[in-house]
């Protein structure tokens, strides 16, 4: 099976305080710790360990600068055999439907059998996927936590509400979104990412992946954020002030008050 | 000013009580009554109590949206929706299926898990969501001029109580025409019950990712044992992703629901399918990151790391 995975290069939310820039339109970026969406990992996995049952090879494509060569080439070190930077100036600035154009794009330069994507990464709208199987016409399932291969379809468990997990049969070719639990990704070593460091990773532009410029970037976008903000300070808890000691005795009279201890 | 349209969910003949949150969504859209879509099978009563909320129903009944397959959905409403329309949704695991591959086929714009609304003017809506886990959150644009499909995060508009709207339903089962689709649904499987039953508990101490190690849950294991009966350990779903803890420890929109009389956030960052789970209860939030979203539900917070903070309350609880 031919599966082709996208991923994202996203700022890692265990690693970083955000704050915002001087200009008050965006985060602060340039000190920012990023890393591979953590949903994509899930999905790299899957796709891996699709490809050790039946054959076939997996593909890792991100539609983004080239800073996202590290997390492509992290993905190739888990058993990726190839990476596809999706590259171009008239890229930036998309939303959601841009990138799925873009990826589109990607898509019609292989012959996959399976296309998968993380659940969802750092904007929290998950939409990619879904929109990226509406442009191929292929069937779509969504926050996928089991696959299941068969002849010439899949058996895949969505989960939804309530941990309750919906199966689906969908005929392949088709594009699924992953979400996290599914497997257990492996450890990427620094020998693994070591092994990979020369292996090329062709970039294509928007004229090699036959996109029309005015359907991406910060024109072709629909959506557009117009700035960041961080809730008030202060806003919400009470926050407890004071030596450890201190505060764990504060948290037994609430426990005392509230929770009934004694 | 483009038509409102509200997607409704149900389940067992029941409507979901998101239809009425929409009700509010729409209000804040346009002026103008919103049109309520029921889609199912024998759904005559849903389109019924929708009609209690919306004054105008469209009714689409098939034996195919029996159970609603996200790609016959779309099928349906692609079939009754006209393009340039708004599109309401609730975010849910439905919408998250099924709306980014309607806003292709409407050629509509898509934004999803909204948490406000600021606005129309002209074609731009303005709205309001959160990044990165909900520790920032934006100002969006949305260029509706081709219409747009919108999914609103449960809990943001209060429940339009207006009820007694003596709405119309129509239709529309006879222009669906195909729904075949190569996507089948099969079943619903439910969880198995586990040996611990967190939704009972009176107190929960709740682990997430700042418990950083698999030995250190011991550390709210020993929290547990000494506040004794009622108290029981749960947690986030990081820490049934890294298979730490069994998934019926989990709290959340698809963990379980829980109403505990205290619920102590260790290390979690409070994302809103984390707080979906939590049902009421006194929160106090224990987390290193001083920015942490759960600092802006809890009632009390405490900046800790809690692979330090947790044995010191073990042992003030330990010497009552």
């Amino acid at each position: 099976m031919e599966i082709l995975v996208c991923v994202k290069r996203v700022p890692d939310t265990a690693e970083n305080e955000f704050v915002m820039n001087s200009a008050g339109n965006d985060i602060e970026r340039d000190d920012l710790v990023y890393s591979v969406n953590e949903w994509d990992n899930y999905a790299v996995e899957e796709a891996i360990q699709i490809v050790e049952k039946v054959g076939g090879s997996v593909t890792v494509v991100t539609a983004a600068d080239a800073d996202a060569d590290e997390i492509l080439r992290r993905e190739m070190a888990m058993g990726a055999e190839n990476g596809l930077l999706l590259n171009d100036d008239a890229f930036v600035g998309s939303d959601c439907k841009g990138i799925a154009h873009i990826l589109k794009g990607a898509v019609g330069k292989g012959n996959y059998d399976l296309i998968l994507t993380g659940a969802q990464a750092d904007e929290g709208s998950g939409a990619v996927g879904g929109m990226l199987a509406a442009m191929l016409d292929l069937p779509y399932a969504s926050l996928v936590n089991r696959v299941e291969v068969g002849d010439g379809k899949l058996t895949v468990g969505r989960e939804i509400e309530g941990g309750r997990r919906e199966i689906n049969e969908i005929t392949l070719p088709c594009v699924l979104s992953i979400q996290t639990g599914i497997n257990e990704p492996r450890y990427v070593g620094v020998r693994g990412i070591r092994k990979v460091a020369s292996v090329e990773i062709p970039a294509l532009g928007a004229a090699e992946l036959g996109i029309d410029a005015s359907c991406v970037g910060a024109k072709g976008a629909a959506v557009r954020k117009l700035d960041y903000f961080v809730p008030v300070k202060g806003a919400g808890a009470e926050m407890l002030a004071g030596s450890a000691e201190e505060i764990a005795d504060k948290l037994v009279e609430i426990l005392k008050t509230n929770g009934g201890i004694s | 000013m483009a038509q409102v349209f509200a997607y409704l969910t149900h389940s067992n003949g029941v409507l979901d009580d998101a239809a009425l949150e929409l009700a509010t969504a729409a209000k804040a859209i346009s002026s103008s009554p919103a049109t309520a879509i029921v889609a199912g099978h024998g759904v005559d009563a849903v389109a019924a109590s929708a009609a209690s909320i919306f004054e105008k129903v469209i009714k689409v009944d098939h034996a195919a949206l029996s159970y609603p397959n996200a790609e016959v959905v779309r099928k349906a409403l692609v079939a009754v929706i006209p393009q340039g329309s708004v599109v309401l949704f609730a975010h849910s695991t439905f919408s998250m299926d099924c709306a980014p591959g309607l806003s292709i086929k409407l050629g509509a714009s898509f934004v999803a898990d909204i948490v406000g609304i600021e606005g129309v003017e002209g074609s731009s809506l303005k709205v309001v969501r959160q990044e990165l886990g909900g520790e920032v959150s934006t100002h969006v644009d949305v260029d509706i001029s081709a219409g747009s499909v919108v999914a609103v995060r449960p809990g943001t508009f209060a429940p339009d109580e207006g009820k007694g709207a003596q709405g119309s339903v129509t239709d529309r089962s006879a222009d669906l025409g195909d729904l075949s689709c190569e996507r089948k649904f099969i079943e619903v499987q439910t969880p198995e019950a586990g040996d611990v039953d967190i939704t009972k508990a009176e107190i929960l101490i709740s682990i997430g990712r700042g418990i950083e190690d698999e030995e250190n849950i011991q550390l709210a294991m020993e929290l547990k044992e000494a506040i004794g009966k009622g108290a029981e350990v749960s947690c986030s779903r990081p820490i049934v992703d890294a298979k730490w803890l069994e998934a019926t420890r989990q709290v959340g929109t698809s963990g379980c629901t829980v109403k505990p009389k205290v619920y102590l956030a260790c290390g979690i960052s409070g994302s809103f399918q984390h707080m979906g789970g939590i049902k009421g209860g006194y929160i106090v939030a224990i987390n290193k990151n001083p920015n942490a979203p759960i600092f802006q539900v809890a009632d009390v917070g405490v900046v800790a790391n809690i692979v330090e903070f947790l044995p010191v309350l073990t042992e003030k609880i330990a010497s009552l």
